[in-house]
């Protein structure tokens, strides 16, 4: 029954799109009016997002979020980012992602286990708080064990305080 | 006190390359600081008398070397040694209160037979000329490490009143490379870093070694699934299982005193609290139940208590709570930010990672007199995860020195430091385990 919704709502959304391009090419969408500013980012005329997008969509490539220190709080200006990658998961229902949580290299190695799941979870709630479905977001953690930066500084600790937006499904 | 550090400096640095022929070693010591009040003792080499080829060990070296890094003794260099008794008989008295001597332990090597040696040593108290041990140890050539280790538990109590802990294993974790290139590698190693072995190897990071209470087994994290997991693995024949790979967080086991339940970190319910496991039919027993990180439980040696880092009031801190759960009452209040606890065999002290602002650092908090107290046995600035001795003399520690980890043992009083390198790459999670001989 899964499945077949799955394939349902997949054949809806197709000839969905599909209608959506050919309407764009008669109507030239109304891009000095929406709402919100996550259509304004979404570079698809269609209005809808596809695969090919993550790679050039501005707002879809920021696939990082960064965190303040011992903070799991998102930051105002990562508030575009986490609309247009719900407006993925939305656009996209057979979409997956993994939540990489990372903490810098400060303190204890299981705490900071702890930390980097929080942040995860923020990045999932902020996704969730945008439409995003919970069943197509996993968090996983690697605390301090995965730096991208080795040096024991700020601006290194800053850039190991992070989740990591990673597709698994596109 | 300086001259007698710089003589101690110049003694270690004779030692080094001796030591470097003698036997594998995973891991470079060298010692930091000096404890002008350490009892001096003076252990002559002991020449091997037999017939046969001598044992590739020097004996009193190992011995001299345990003693010195206890922070308990100063050893008194060979080269101050103006004469070498092997026998009781032999020793002349006033030549050795004359050096100023507390004690001296003197010995020889015979041949045991089928490639076994027979060690037969004596300590003697010089001011009293008084004879306080006369034993004789056999072993294989490969175990005559573990004999010395095990001298230097016999003299160290006989002195000091306290159990030795010379002969144990330490586990650590040792990473190469950075990145996806990365090799991680679970280690035991005797407690001076001889005789290392791997316990299993990941191209994944791993964490969070804990001893079972018999020796044979450790529990640790692996990342090998994608996720968090935790495996017990059998020491001796490397047989492994998989004990917890919940969704969320699997982390921080640690074994029972009666080695039949393990505590670990589990975010299933999401958020991370503290289990108990039973390891025969793996049943689990929520202990926290709290809004906040609730990490690193850690047993009281009654099994009765769990200690661990939970940030319920803000910033992490240590917690303690009945093993069966119940209310947690808060341990420590001094410090902003105190963690991965690691409790004395007596449950007087209490060590920990304590950080103020960007700086870590050991800290210690004794408990057995009344009020609090609380002293310093680190200086930073990023040192991590504590691990008591045995006999609660040191603390293993982990410490960051440029890109690379190093370990650290410090002696409980703070005095005298040892450090333990490896050749490439970074050590770190460093787990003292228990005595290698039940009583």
């Amino acid at each position: 029954m899964n499945t077949a919704t799955r394939v349902l709502l997949t054949a809806v959304l197709c000839t969905a799109a599909v209608a959506c391009s050919k309407k764009v090419k008669e109507v030239p969408p109304a891009d000095t009016g929406p709402s919100t500013g996550v259509v304004d980012q979404g570079a698809t005329t269609s209005g809808v997002y596809g695969p090919g997008d993550l790679d050039t969509d501005a707002c879809l490539r920021q696939r990082v979020v960064y965190f303040d220190f011992d903070q799991d709080a998102l930051r105002p200006e990562f508030q575009a980012a986490m609309a247009c990658h719900a407006k993925y998961l939305r656009d996209r229902p057979s979409s997956r992602m993994t939540l990489e949580g990372n903490a810098d290299e400060r303190g204890s190695r299981e705490y900071n286990l702890g930390l980097g799941e929080r942040r995860g979870n923020a990045v999932s709630s902020a996704l969730q708080a945008n439409g995003g479905s919970g069943s197509q977001i996993t968090v996983v953690s690697y605390g301090e064990e995965r730096p991208t930066c080795t040096d024991s500084s700020e601006d290194c600790w800053a850039k190991n305080r992070r989740v990591e937006i990673v597709y698994t499904a596109k | 006190m300086k001259a007698s550090l710089r003589l101690f400096a110049a003694f270690v640095a004779f030692l080094l390359p001796l030591a470097a022929l003698a036997q594998e070693r995973g891991l470079e010591i060298d010692i930091v600081g000096g404890n002008a009040s350490a009892l001096p003792i003076a252990v002559v080499p002991m020449p091997y008398q037999g017939s046969a080829a001598a044992p590739e060990t020097d004996v009193a070296e190992v011995v001299r070397a345990d003693l010195a890094r206890s922070g308990q003794f100063r050893a008194l260099p060979v080269g101050d040694m103006v004469e070498k008794p092997a026998r009781g008989g032999e020793i002349q008295f006033p030549t050795w209160r004359l050096l100023k001597q507390d004690f001296i332990v003197v010995g020889h090597v015979l041949d045991a037979g089928a490639g076994s040696y027979r060690v037969e040593y004596e300590l003697f108290d010089v001011a009293k000329q008084e004879r306080l041990l006369g034993f004789a140890m056999t072993a294989r050539s490969s175990a005559m490490r573990d004999v010395a280790h095990q001298m230097a538990d016999a003299i160290y109590e006989k002195i000091l009143g306290v159990r030795g802990a010379f002969w144990t294993r330490i586990a650590y974790v040792t990473a190469v490379g950075t990145g996806k290139g990365a090799k991680y590698a679970l280690m035991v190693a005797d407690s001076d870093g001889y005789n290392p072995q791997t316990v299993v190897r990941s191209p994944e990071p791993l964490l969070s070694p804990s001893w079972s209470p018999d020796g044979r087994k450790l529990a640790y994290v692996s990342f090998e699934r994608g996720n968090s997991s935790i495996y017990i693995q059998d020491i001796g024949t490397g047989s492994r299982e998989l004990v917890a790979s919940f969704r969320g967080i699997n982390g921080a086991p640690s074994f029972s005193p009666d080695g039949r339940r393990l505590a670990l970190t589990l975010s299933r319910s999401g958020n991370p609290e503290i289990y108990v496991m039973d390891l025969g039919s793996k049943a689990l027993t929520q202990v926290t139940k709290q809004f906040g990180i609730d990490t690193e439980p850690t047993w009281s040696a009654d099994g009765g208590t769990l200690y661990f880092t939970s940030d319920r009031g803000g910033r992490p801190q240590i917690y303690q709570v009945a093993a069966s759960g119940g209310a947690a009452s808060r341990v420590t209040f001094q410090g902003s930010y105190n963690a991965s606890a690691t409790v004395s065999y007596d449950g007087k002290k209490i060590a920990v990672a304590q950080g103020s602002g960007n700086v870590y650092r050991i800290a210690l908090l004794d408990r057995s007199l009344g009020s609090p107290r609380w002293s310093t046995l680190s200086p930073g600035s990023l040192d991590e995860s504590p691990s008591f001795a045995p006999n609660a003399s040191m603390v293993l520690y982990a410490a960051r020195e440029g890109r690379r980890g190093v370990l650290y043992a410090v002696s409980a009083d703070g005095r005298v430091r040892q450090r333990l390198v490896l050749a490439d790459g970074d050590v770190r999670e460093p787990a003292w385990g228990p005595y290698r001989s039940q009583r």
